[in-house]
């Protein structure tokens, strides 16, 4: 049957021309078109590689800005903790120095009025002395200028002694 | 809206019109449905238009030829005036064994010479070869001005296929290492199948020729995918036909496997060639048949019928087209990967 009988003419242009239509396609078709494929797929691949990488690096600073935070916090409540502490040390030590300072000027306080008044008290004493002299010498000289007067004194004197 | 109206109405004139002209000229024997699609099927000298009362339209195709006795001769098959005249002592034959072809008569009897001739296939499989070339070396060139870019326009229709036929065809069967050496040719086979299915089914010149549907085309076809697969079968490949691991010594011995994996070799393109040839041509048989109703008939109801019947036929052959184009490739490919296969890995043989 025709149909199924292949023809030679037939055979024979389609063996060349497929041969080389084959040859062609490949050097000036195929060849370039899947290089560039290619190129364009991995240029591709590349670019997502890189933003991934970038988003990656990304994440990267994010977390360690953030321990950066966190330790720059921690060391701030730390120093504050500190600062009120020494401050509260600072304030107990002054403090302490005012009252033993007080307690020293009192104490010299004390002393120099322990003294002035020991000083008053032997100044008094020493005016009283004098000013009973005075009162007893003018009292006698009233006394003394009668002759009665004077013999009682004496007896009087002598009874002292006596009874001494 | 308007011109659509339009372009519809002209239309249905021209389709009501033309079984009519058809009938008139084919009324003197009576239309005949078999030889009508035989002629349209198979291959010619000349690219048959149309004929109008009569008249023949016709395309004349070179007809180169040599004869033993009487050497080359060139000349233009209108010379044959449609196959009532005889040329140079050629004339085209009508009896059983050379219907259609050039024969030479030498004592009277019917001689085949050697014949080039540009029948209407090779005119189409020429025409459809420059059409790949331009189209595909301009997409590389289009490629080559916008590098790093998607292409665009028609070339953004093509690289789908492109990469389909890299990734679930090529990569997919024959493995990564190897698919790089066979993609020229799977990319060739493919696209000059799919394009020339499709020019198959566009009725009028440059269309229209069953080329594909050809057992010499798919023939050539297969012979290449054979050739291919045979020198690029590596040491795996032979063992697997002539001393296969996974089977009994007593198939082997008596080399029953070797002889049936023998034959697989040469029926697996044979198949290829085969199954495209008989799928194309099946579907150029129905789509003319339902043609052949309407002048059968010759009555405008089943023209409509057979219209519609057509149109839901030349759909299904588009997907024929592309999945006929596909299958070819896609078996080449698969023959390719068992050629190159490095590791064989033992089938798993169900415990039952």
């Amino acid at each position: 049957m025709n149909l199924v009988t292949p023809d030679f003419g037939l055979l024979f242009w389609m063996v060349l021309s497929f041969a080389i239509l084959l040859f062609i396609l490949k050097k000036f078709a195929w060849k370039p078109v899947l290089k560039m494929i290619k190129e364009r797929e991995e240029s591709i691949a590349k670019q997502l590689d890189s933003a991934k990488a970038a988003k990656e690096q990304m994440e990267q600073l994010t977390a360690e800005n953030e321990k950066i935070m966190r330790q720059a916090r921690a060391e701030r409540e730390e120093m504050l903790r500190d600062a009120k502490a020494t401050k509260d040390k600072i304030v107990a030590e002054a403090q302490d120095a005012a009252k033993i300072e007080a307690d020293k000027i009192i104490a010299a306080a004390r002393l120099e009025i322990q003294a002035e008044k020991d000083a008053a008290m032997a100044e008094l004493s020493e005016k009283v002395g004098q000013l009973s002299v005075e009162i007893a010498e003018k009292i006698l000289r009233r006394e003394l200028s009668n002759e009665t007067k004077q013999g009682d004194f004496m007896k009087k004197l002598v009874a002292d002694i006596s009874l001494n | 809206m308007d011109l659509l109206k339009r372009a519809v109405l002209i239309l249905l004139i021209f389709f009501a019109a033309m079984p009519l002209s058809a009938q008139e000229s084919e009324e003197g024997n009576g239309f005949q449905p078999g030889p009508f699609i035989m002629n349209h099927i198979g291959d010619a000298y000349e690219w048959h238009i149309t004929t109008i009362n009569d008249t023949h339209i016709s395309v004349p195709l070179p007809c180169i030829l040599y004869s033993e006795k009487s050497g080359f001769h060139f000349f233009s098959s209108s010379n044959f005036h449609h196959g009532h005249a005889e040329y140079e002592g050629f004339r085209i034959s009508e009896s059983e064994q050379y219907k259609g072809k050039i024969v030479e008569m030498i004592n009277g009897e019917e001689v085949r010479p050697w014949d080039f001739s540009i029948t209407k296939n090779v005119f189409a499989m020429l025409f459809s070869m420059v059409l790949l070339c331009i189209i595909f070396i301009g997409m590389a060139r289009n490629y080559r001005k916008n590098v790093g870019k998607a292409p665009h326009g028609f070339y953004n229709l093509v690289e789908p296929l492109v990469l389909f036929i890299r990734d679930d065809i090529a990569i997919a069967s024959i493995g990564k290492k190897h698919a790089d050496r066979y993609m020229p040719f799977l990319m060739t086979v493919f696209f000059f199948i799919f394009i020339n299915n499709l020019l198959g089914l566009i009725p009028i010149f440059p269309g229209g020729a069953n080329l594909t549907g050809n057992i010499a085309i798919t023939c050539v076809l297969a012979c290449f995918v054979f050739l291919i697969t045979t020198f690029s079968g590596k040491r795996e490949y032979w063992q697997d036909i002539f001393w296969p691991k996974t089977v009994p010594l007593w198939l082997k011995v008596p080399p029953i496997i070797p002889a049936v994996e023998l034959a697989g070799m040469f029926i697996k393109p044979v198949v290829l060639m085969v199954r495209l040839f008989a799928n194309i041509t099946a579907g150029h048989i129905i789509a003319l048949s339902f043609y052949s109703l309407i002048f059968l008939f010759g009555s405008y109801a089943v023209g409509a019928g057979a219209l519609v019947f057509t149109i839901f036929m030349s759909c299904l052959e588009l997907l024929v087209a592309f999945i006929q184009a596909y299958v070819f490739t896609l078996l080449s490919a698969i023959y390719f990967g068992m050629a190159v296969a490095e590791e064989h890995e033992p089938e798993k043989v169900p415990a039952a």
